[in-house]
Order: structure tokens, then sequence, then C-alpha cells
């Protein structure tokens, strides 16, 4: 694949502008507290990527994204959580040196699936390989017995509603409904402090641009092209001598993974990691973000991540009423009107807007986009 | 851990457990028949149930508060008026909403899924707008409170025996009107083939409404029923929906009885466990169970045999 099958010019202008955008624009524009807010939102956008791949491109639609979100994020929340709870921290506790709800919770040791989380290395393998494993025996037992669609939704949305019953249920391993909380430091290194939240936007926005360029690389890829004709007409492409299950694992588990780096750097931007976040409602929520922001475009899915959470903290803080009403009316009119979203708009509406002025004035600078998330 | 109970105390919690259980059954049976009318027969997901089954039970609330305060002699029979007007509120919403979204949707499953959730977020807030965040209660009538004991330690509660009669006779229409009145002769001539039942002038167009129609319907009664059981709160819908989807898919999406089958093997096994186990592990596991199944044997318990 040389360079330019890889990424046209267009394509490499909307990753420039933004990068620009994440890394000049909002870091320039914002106070720390709304910069670590920004952080959040862009984890989010992990999974919209995922999601762009799984669905708009492989015709797959997951509504157990937040699983994997969670899956990431739970695993990161466990290893910050073992370091700051060192005896010394929770000397008052009745057994000192496990996290204060096992303590709460009547347990007197570490169960032994928490020990490994001691060590950083395998916390960031698990960090990608719990979701992915999780995701393979789903996709696995699902797309090689030919279920999709709407089954495939439904059953992904039960595994969503079940891993949330069960962390609620068994307070003592994760934490209950409050989650994992009170995280202190990774390494020795307060991430509490607002010089830490600034690295940690900055370390986010790099592996997003990871993630995204993989994404990338996947949609150009003779995989992507298959993913697309296979959500066309399955059928045909079995008949071609392919192995459709395979693809779908792989892209499933790759949007998991995507997911499961998003819910960790949730975490470490956040300082919790809660079951409010891997149920029913968020994962369906994560839908809307790649759907507004278009499903068949990556970079739409970052764009769609930051304004519907934007709108989500704007419109929730003054009018809550409002916001279910503005969420309820998002679903239906990104469905109805504009089922390609944001990209569709743009490269419907006003790309051809912006050719036909560069052609009037033969300047090409004026293909500025105006897409940019409204500060 | 039987050891602290005598054979005859092990026998009542026994009888009482399978009485919850059945209650819990009669529940789901409501829930699902009007999800397997919608998807089971038009193949629509429609995410918005668990709001159309509240809206019958708010329209339950109004009217016994209504009785309550200009006919308090009639009081005792409010439930039946109630229970009609669920049915024409829901099922008048779902003929508006099949003609203002979910017919542009047909060919599109996974766009109405996404549809239909935007729906129930809407229609949640508007329940909460207008009748508060808290969850109301009806009072019910007289006839209905206690328990018939039937002998010294077991006691059935009327309410609950009144609801499960209730998910019979309703079962017991859906099953006449899908298998012997002319409207569900088209619904599954349409299931079975839709161009060809087209063909030979059926008007698809108007059976689908109906059927949407007639499915929010089904759904605002078993909302009316829930009112005899417990209180309502505008998301309560939200609660079941997922149950009673695996429901209907364990069931075999297109088969009433299998709907039935399954709502009962999954509520026993459910009220069952709850006596063991702490009642969110019981949920864990016959989730996984019926999800577990489900991956084995996709197209559920009972499946209609087609040519796709």
């Amino acid at each position: 694949m040389t360079l330019t099958n890889y990424m046209n010019r267009k394509e490499l202008l909307g990753f420039l502008i933004l990068a620009a955008v994440i890394f000049i624009v909002l870091p320039l524009a914002l106070d720390t507290f709304r910069l670590n807010l920004f952080g959040k939102y862009l984890t989010y956008a992990f999974v919209a990527i995922g999601l762009a791949l799984c669905w708009g491109a492989g015709g797959i639609l997951s509504l157990g994204q937040g699983i994997f979100f969670g899956l990431g994020g739970y695993c990161m929340a466990m290893f910050l959580k073992l370091e700051a709870s060192t005896p010394e921290n929770t000397a008052i506790q009745s057994t000192p040196g496990i996290p204060d709800f096992m303590d709460w919770n009547q347990l007197t040791a570490l169960p032994i699936w928490w020990q490994p989380f001691h060590s950083l290395a395998f916390t960031m393998l698990a960090v990608v390989m719990v979701p992915v494993v999780f995701a393979f025996i789903i996709g696995f037992a699902m797309f090689t017995r030919r279920v999709g669609g709407v089954y495939f939704a439904i059953i992904t949305q039960a595994f969503a509603a079940i891993l949330t019953i069960l962390i609620i249920g068994q307070q003592g391993y994760t934490g209950g409904v409050n989650g994992i909380t009170d995280l202190r430091t990774l390494l020795g290194w307060d991430i509490r402090t607002d010089e830490a939240k600034n690295i940690l936007y900055f370390v986010n926005g790099a592996l997003l641009f990871v993630v995204l360029l993989i994404a990338q690389f996947v949609r150009k890829s003779k995989l992507g092209r298959l993913l697309i004709a296979m959500r066309d007409q399955e059928d045909r492409v079995r008949f071609s001598g392919y192995n459709v299950a395979n693809f779908k694992i792989f892209i499933f588990c790759l949007g998991a993974a995507f997911a499961g780096v998003g819910g960790a750097m949730f975490t470490l931007q956040v300082g919790f990691m809660s079951p409010t976040l891997v149920g029913i409602v968020p994962s369906i929520e994560m839908v809307i973000f790649c759907a507004v922001g278009g499903r068949l475009s990556i970079l739409g899915a970052v764009y769609g991540a930051l304004l519907v959470n934007l709108a989500k903290t704007t419109f929730s803080e003054g009018f809550p009423e409002l916001w279910l009403l503005g969420l309820g009316g998002l679903f239906i009119a990104v469905v109805m009107a504009f089922p390609n979203g944001l990209a569709g708009l743009w490269s419907e509406k006003v790309e051809p807007l912006l050719n036909r002025l560069i052609s009037k004035t033969q300047s090409a600078e004026a293909a500025n986009p105006n897409k940019a998330p409204a500060e | 851990m039987f050891a602290d109970y005598s054979m005859a105390e092990l026998g009542a919690i026994f009888a009482m457990q399978g009485f919850a259980g059945l209650i819990l059954f009669s529940v789901f049976v409501l829930m699902a028949l009007g999800l397997a009318i919608i998807f089971g027969q038009m193949g629509v997901i429609n995410m918005a149930h668990g709001e159309f089954m509240i809206l019958g039970a708010y329209v339950t609330y109004i009217v016994s508060n209504i009785f309550a305060a200009y006919l308090p002699s009639l009081f005792g029979i409010y439930f039946f008026i109630a229970m009609f007007l669920a049915f024409i509120a829901s099922g008048a919403l779902g003929l508006f909403i099949e003609w203002a979204m979910i017919r542009h949707l047909y060919k599109r499953p996974l766009d109405t899924l996404l549809a239909t959730w935007g729906l129930s977020l809407i229609l949640q807030q508007i329940y909460r707008s207008v009748f508060g965040a808290r969850e109301v209660g009806v009072s019910i009538p007289d006839w209905m409170m206690g328990s018939l004991p039937l002998t010294d330690l077991i006691e059935i509660p009327i309410n609950g025996i009144f609801v499960m009669v209730l998910a019979v006779s309703i079962s017991l229409a859906v099953y006449i009107m899908m298998f012997r009145s002319t409207w569900g002769r088209q619904v599954r001539a349409i299931n079975q083939n839709r161009v060809m039942a087209g063909a030979v002038g059926i008007n698809t167009e108007w059976t689908d409404r109906l059927t949407f129609g007639i499915g929010c319907g089904v759904a605002g009664v078993a909302g009316s029923a829930f009112t005899m059981i417990g209180s309502t709160g505008p998301t309560a819908g939200q609660l079941y929906i997922v149950d009673t989807f695996l429901v209907v898919v364990f069931g075999g999406a297109a088969s009433l009885l299998g709907t039935i089958a399954s709502a009962f093997s999954i509520s026993q096994a459910q009220s069952i466990m709850e006596f063991f186990l702490s009642g969110s592990m019981a949920k864990v596991i016959t989730l996984l169970v019926v999800v577990g199944i489900l991956m084995i044997r996709p197209q559920g318990l009972f499946a209609l045999k087609l040519r796709k």
C-alpha cells in the first residue's frame, strides 16, 4: 500500500485540521478544567471510531460497546486503586492494604484475580486484551452461527445489562454502584494535579491519533473494502470464498480494543470508574456519537463525540428537561433526516459549495472547514 | 440450608416462591405479547415498547383518580374502563408513530432501533414533566385487596390472581385475533411472503400500521395491569425492555406459544433462584443461561420453518 493509497490529500487535510483542533486550538482556548472535560469527551471518541468501523463499514451494530469501555476502564482503575491502597494509606481499616470498599464489605484478603493488577505492564496489556477476549467470545459464538443484525444488537445489549447487574451486585469485588473511586497516583505520579491533567490530555490525544491511523489503514485496506461488501451483500462475499465470520470477529475485536483504550484513558483523566458507564444507556449513547458524526466517517465520529457531549454538558447543566428531549430528537433526526450525519452534510452540502467558491475565486485557501466544535 | 425449616414450611416456601414466579410470569407474558406481535410478525424493534406500557399505566392512574373524585359508587369497576382506555390511548399513539416514523424505516431495522430509542427518551421526559419524577400508585378497589388463605402457611394475594387471570385472557384474545380473525390471517400471510400477500390483494401498508397499533395497544393493557401490583414511574418501562426482548427472542420471534413458554421458564428459573441466591445473582445467571442458549440456538425455542 503506497502512501497516496493510504490517505489522499483531502483526507490528509481532514486529519491535519483535527490535529490542529485537538493539539493547538483546544489547549490554547480552554482552562485546565474545561480541557480535562474535553479530554473526557475524546475518550468516547475511541468508542465512536470503533463503532464507525463495526457499524458504519461492517454493518454490525453493537449496543454493548459500554462493556468494553468499562472493562478497559476497570482494568486501569484496579491498578490505580491497588496503588492508592498501600498499607500506610489504609492503616485505619481492619485489614490494611486492600482497597477500601473491600474492607467495607468484610473482605479480609485481596481476591486472586486482583493480584496481577499490581503490575503496570500487565494492566496495560489487560486494558486491551480483556475487552478483546470478551469480544472474541461473543463474536465467535454469534458470527460463526450467522447471527447478525438486530439479534446481535439485542444480545450485546443483554450483555451490557448482565455486566452492570454483576458489577453492582458484587460490591465487595468491584466497588458496587459507586464504582472504583479515590484514585491517586500512577507509579507515584499524582494524576490529580493540573499539570498531570494537561499531560494526560495530550497523551489521550496522541493515542486517539494512533487509533485513527489504524482505523484509516483498515478502511483503506482490502479488509475495509470487504467489510463494506459484507455489509451490503453478505452472501455474495461468502460465495466468493471469503470467511465472513472471521472478518466480522476481527473488526468487532478491534472496536472492543479501541473502546478498552478509551475506557482506560477515561479512568486516568476523570479519576474514577463506575457501572454507570457500562450499562445499556451509555452503550446506546455511544452509538449516537458515531451516528451524529456520520457512521461512515472516522473523523466524523470524533467530532460527533465532541459535539454531543458538549451539548450534553451545556444543556444538562442549565435545562435538564430539555436535554432528554433534545437527545431523543437527535436520535430520531439523525436516523430519519441525516443518516450520514455531519460527515454526510459536509460532503453533500458544504463541499460542493466550497468547490464552487474555489472555482470561482481560484483561491484554495477558502477551503477552511468550519466543522470544528464550537467552544 | 434446608435444615432450619420443617417439611411443611419448606413446602409453603416453595409454593409461595412458585406463586411469585407465576406473577412474574404473568408480567412477562403481558409485556412480551405486544412485542411478540410487533417484533415477531413485523420484525420491527420497538425500544419504546416499555413507554407504551407506561402510557397505559398512567391512563389507568388518571381514570382511577377521576372515578375516585366523581363516581365513587362505580369505583369497583373503574379498572375495566381504564384498561379499555389504555388500549385505545397506546394503540392510537402506536398508529401515529407507525405513520410518522416506522413506515419510513422498514428497510433499515437497525435504524428503527435507534429511532425508537429516541422516541422512548422523549416519552420518558414527557411523562416526567406531566406526572412528576416520583412514582405514582393507584388505589385498587376493595375487592382486589387482601389475600386468599389456602392453608395456614400459604396465602395468595388477590391482585396477583387477578393479574394472572388477565394475562391468560389477554393471551387467549391475542391468540384468537392472530389465528381466527381476518387481520391475523393477513398478518401471518405478510410475514410469510410480503410480495405475494400484496399480490393477492392484502393492503400490506394498512395491515402493518394496524399490527403496530394493536401491539402497542396490548402493551398499554399490560401497563394498566401493572398498576394493580406496583407503582408507576417515568423510567419504569426502560427497566423491563431488555428482559422483554430476551423473552421474545428466546421463545422464537414469530411464535406466540414460544413466547409464553419462554416467559414461563425464565420467570420460574429466576424466582426459584432468587430464594437461594441474591436477587442480582439470580438475574445474572438467568440472563446468562438465556443468552448462552441463544448463542447455540439463535432461532429460539420454537422456530417457524420459513423459506427465506
